[in-house]
């Protein structure tokens, strides 16, 4: 029998596909627009493969779920935005203390408090900087179409179980809502039996799962482990394309739909002879650092531009990338506002006309 | 009953507690004439007595407790405070063939994570619950708990309780009791050898429940804290049979055990791929005519739809049609809606892109190479994104002819009155995708791409409506019918 794996999905539906085919086996969450379709999603297709879906009480039952499901040994999988990833963070601070994976979906949309239900970025600091307490870092994909959303939430998967932390997929409201053509990949064929699962018999003791050490000196040891393998990460696991970036001389940087944007308008802009490209993340933690050193040394580029749906989040990590070698500056909207292809390039062409004073 | 445990410590604990930091690996941390102790001591005989060890999971609780994985020789998690059950359920979810305890305290329990404990026991979890009530919180230095009795003084109660301000002692049980999934609900103390055996009976039976999977088993144990307290042994124990029992009154407030059946596990997970690709994947027909339009000129760049209206008009469908006809084209496609409330009555609007390479912005709010509107107000809306070159659709029977640029094409249709014509006014989006054959032949595709562009139709069509072959056949005619009009 041959299968159809071309189809039409909503991003949230993508990423649903994605999970189960990467041998994911439990779903806890609580619905929330506009990650709605996600839950939705898990309730119809993981009890056709007989694997877990729990509509949680709560983002906290949900988030707590899956460390119970992580803990005993299964890929689990949660979804939520904004304010509810608020509510998560005590069990993700929980989830990096154990160094447990899970992949959790992050569709974001308008804050502060209540907002909307448009599409922000404005989780930057919440994903990437850590969003609970202690000192620990989230591996955090950024896809910008429905192909990707399915194809990170694979990814997430695996390298969070590579490094054992939790990793999100960071998408806003467009890619979650909007439907694409997707290739569905084959289903995973890995056996996935943690050795550090709750409960394994390692010489006769049952493995027991914590994130308390009473002693000051091991939960520093601890600490310092944990930062050797974020410094790892930083290390090997950038990812970012760059367009048209070698000779440019203003480099947009920008992920999710404003990257699809920002693309429309570094073409529209090297029509009119104007030299502008785009590095665009796919991972902001690691945040592509190197993309970025390389051309502050390539010495072409006079200025960066972040263009973000928020008030400016991701252009602290974009000032540190460049450690001030060169302008930066920020084009952005907000409050569930999408920004223009006109109005980038608008402020493209800005930034380039004070260049040439 | 067995004996063997009678004496000495039972196998479920280590022995030594080489896990307790420090040099005190025989003893417990608990404080002098705590009733953790006991309790885990019950616990431990109970698993060893129902020979459920190898597949046990204790969920540690923050509280006294909290380092339960000192003592106990089972699978074990220190979770975070109050979010036990909630741990426990994807444990016991994600591994059925586990035996799931959730030790919790009565901050734990009856405060901080009492959401997560009333719905793991309204959802009927197959777990155990031991609920150790002590009337404070130890861990911290003997705070108020939801359990502490009106006019107790406790470190932030010093003047007493007031349940004008504080409220009244939680009773756990009894509202668990008002709930009509769980199995088992005991309260017992551990206040004299008396009640210390008919708490070893109710732990048995949870545990005895637990390896029966037969569902939500509540045992709640008043439990001396002498230290927190202020008290000695037998001040303690009078407290809480005088007392806290007034509050709190020992006893079964049910017990359907015996009539719950054992609990069945759960069908396995399907991983085989085949299998999996067979539950999730449509299968590809036989009867397939779509041809591949990557290749075809028309599409080498974007070509960008707008569609607007009002909520159940079709709008949104309608998109997904043309999106779909363009991923059976083997074309890259995006369709973007107005979401939330938008859609749910009011103005609907969705943007429907196609091209052979990648799609830049899934958004038009310019260059539409296609605008259909479906209302005046709609259009009013939208007419600005239309390209110069671009082409209007409009309801015929809705709205007047708008006027539209010099290079700008304008076609009405009255879509609702052909499918009525068919007898299903739905039918109104494919009467419209057959007059855009006819509105797009006119406009620059060729006599393949036209024939293309009906099979693409006819393959969406038939896959959208597979299981309703009467729907399918009113779609097809106002498909012919649309075109029909168009030609005319």
């Amino acid at each position: 029998m041959k299968y159809n794996h071309r189809l039409l999905l909503k991003g949230n539906e993508a990423a649903v596909y994605g999970a189960l085919l990467a041998g994911c086996d439990c779903y806890f969450g609580y619905p929330i627009t506009p990650a709605s379709e996600i839950a939705q999603a898990a309730a119809l297709l993981f009890p056709k493969l007989h694997r877990t879906f729990i509509q949680a009480e709560s983002e906290i039952g949900a988030i707590n779920m899956i460390i119970g499901g992580v803990a005993a040994g299964h890929r689990c999988l949660t979804a939520s935005s904004g304010l509810g990833i608020s509510l998560k963070q005590e069990g993700v601070s929980y989830l990096a203390g154990y160094e447990m994976p899970a992949v959790i979906l992050d569709i974001t949309r308008g804050g502060p408090g209540l907002g909307n239900i448009g599409p922000e970025q404005a989780d930057y600091f919440q994903l990437v900087k850590g969003g609970g307490h202690g000192s620990y870092k989230c591996l955090v994909f950024t896809p910008n179409s429905v192909q990707e959303m399915c194809d990170m939430t694979v990814d997430a998967f695996h390298m969070a179980e590579k490094y054992r932390m939790p990793a999100y997929v960071m998408a806003d409201g467009v890619i979650g809502q909007m439907m694409e053509s997707v290739e569905l990949p084959e289903p995973a064929t890995d056996v996935y039996d943690p050795e550090w699962k709750m409960g394994r018999i390692v010489d006769g003791k049952a493995n027991y799962i914590t994130s308390i050490y009473m002693e000051h000196d091991d939960l520093e040891a601890q600490n310092v482990k944990l930062q050797k393998k974020y410094r790892e990460i930083e290390a090997k696991e950038q990812r970012c394309e760059n367009y048209l970036t070698d000779d440019a001389e203003l480099v947009i940087v920008a992920y999710g739909i404003c990257s699809r944007i920002a693309r429309g308008a570094v073409d529209q802009l090297r029509a009119e002879g104007l030299k502008v490209g785009l590095i665009r993340p796919q991972m902001v933690y690691p945040f592509p650092v190197d993309a970025l050193q390389k051309i502050v040394k390539g010495g072409k580029a006079k200025a960066v531009m972040s263009l973000e749906m928020s008030a400016g989040q991701m252009i602290e990590d974009v000032k540190l990338a460049v450690e001030c070698k060169l302008p930066v500056v920020l084009c952005n909207r907000m409050g569930g506002n999408v920004p223009g292809g006109d109005e980038v390039c608008a402020a493209a062409k800005k930034v380039l006309k004070e260049l040439a004073k | 009953m067995s004996e063997k445990v009678k004496f000495g410590r039972s196998a479920v604990f280590f022995d030594p507690f080489e896990r307790r930091p420090g040099p005190i690996k025989k003893n417990m941390h608990y404080c002098p004439g705590c009733g953790h102790g006991i309790l885990h001591k019950l616990i431990a005989e109970a698993i060893e007595e129902y020979g459920i060890q190898g597949k046990t999971v204790i969920i540690a609780p923050v509280g006294c407790a909290v380092f339960a994985y000192y003592y106990f020789n089972v699978g074990s998690i220190s979770v975070p405070h109050g979010r036990a059950p909630a741990v426990a359920t994807g444990a016991s979810r994600a591994n059925p063939e586990s035996f799931v305890i959730s030790y919790q305290g009565d901050g734990d329990l009856a405060a901080i994570g009492f959401n997560e404990f009333i719905q793991a026991a309204n959802r009927g979890e197959k777990i155990s619950v031991f609920f150790v009530n002590n009337s404070n919180y130890g861990m911290t230095g003997g705070q108020m708990a939801p359990t502490t009795l009106p006019g107790q003084i406790t470190t932030t109660s010093p003047y007493g309780r007031n349940p004008e301000t504080d409220g009244f002692p939680t009773k756990v049980c009894e509202i668990v009791n008002a709930l009509e999934a769980p199995v088992y609900i005991e309260r017992v103390a551990l206040t004299s050898t008396a009640n210390i055996l008919k708490a070893k009976k109710a732990v048995n039976k949870a545990i005895e429940n637990l390896r029966d999977r037969k569902g939500f088993s509540l045992v709640e144990v008043l439990s001396p804290c002498p230290i927190n307290l202020k008290m000695n042994a037998d001040q303690v124990n009078d407290f809480i049979d005088e007392k806290m029992t007034k509050f709190f009154p020992l006893g079964c407030l049910r017990d359907r055990s015996a009539a719950t059946p054992v609990g069945e596990l759960p069908p396995a997970i399907i991983r085989e791929p085949e299998e999996v690709k067979s539950l999730l994947l449509p299968g590809i027909s036989e009867n397939s005519n779509a041809a591949d339009a990557s290749k075809f000129a028309v599409f080498s760049k974007e070509r960008r739809v707008k569609i607007c209206g009002f909520g159940g008009q079709g709008v949104l469908s309608l998109g997904l049609n043309l999106a779909n006809m363009g991923r059976l084209s083997k074309l890259n496609v995006s369709w973007m809606p107005s979401y939330g409330p938008e859609q749910r009555g009011g103005a609907a609007s969705c943007a429907v892109i196609v091209n052979s390479g990648a799609i830049s912005s899934p958004m038009v709010d310019r260059d539409c190479d296609l605008l259909i509107a479906m209302t005046q107000t709609g259009l009013d809306k939208f007419r600005h994104v239309l390209g110069g070159n671009g082409i209007l659709v409009y309801d015929h029977s809705t709205m007047a002819k708008p006027e539209v640029g010099a290079n700008q094409k304008v076609y009405g249709l009255d879509a609702l009155a052909i499918a009525n014509s068919v007898g299903n006014p739905k039918c109104a989006n494919s009467a419209i995708i057959g007059a855009l054959s006819v509105i797009l032949r006119e406009n620059g595709f060729s006599e393949s791409e036209e024939k293309a562009f009906d099979a693409a139709y006819l393959d969406a069509i038939t896959e959208n409506f597979a299981a309703k072959p009467a729907v399918l056949k009113q779609n097809l005619e106002a498909f012919a019918a649309g075109k029909k009009a168009a030609l005319a």
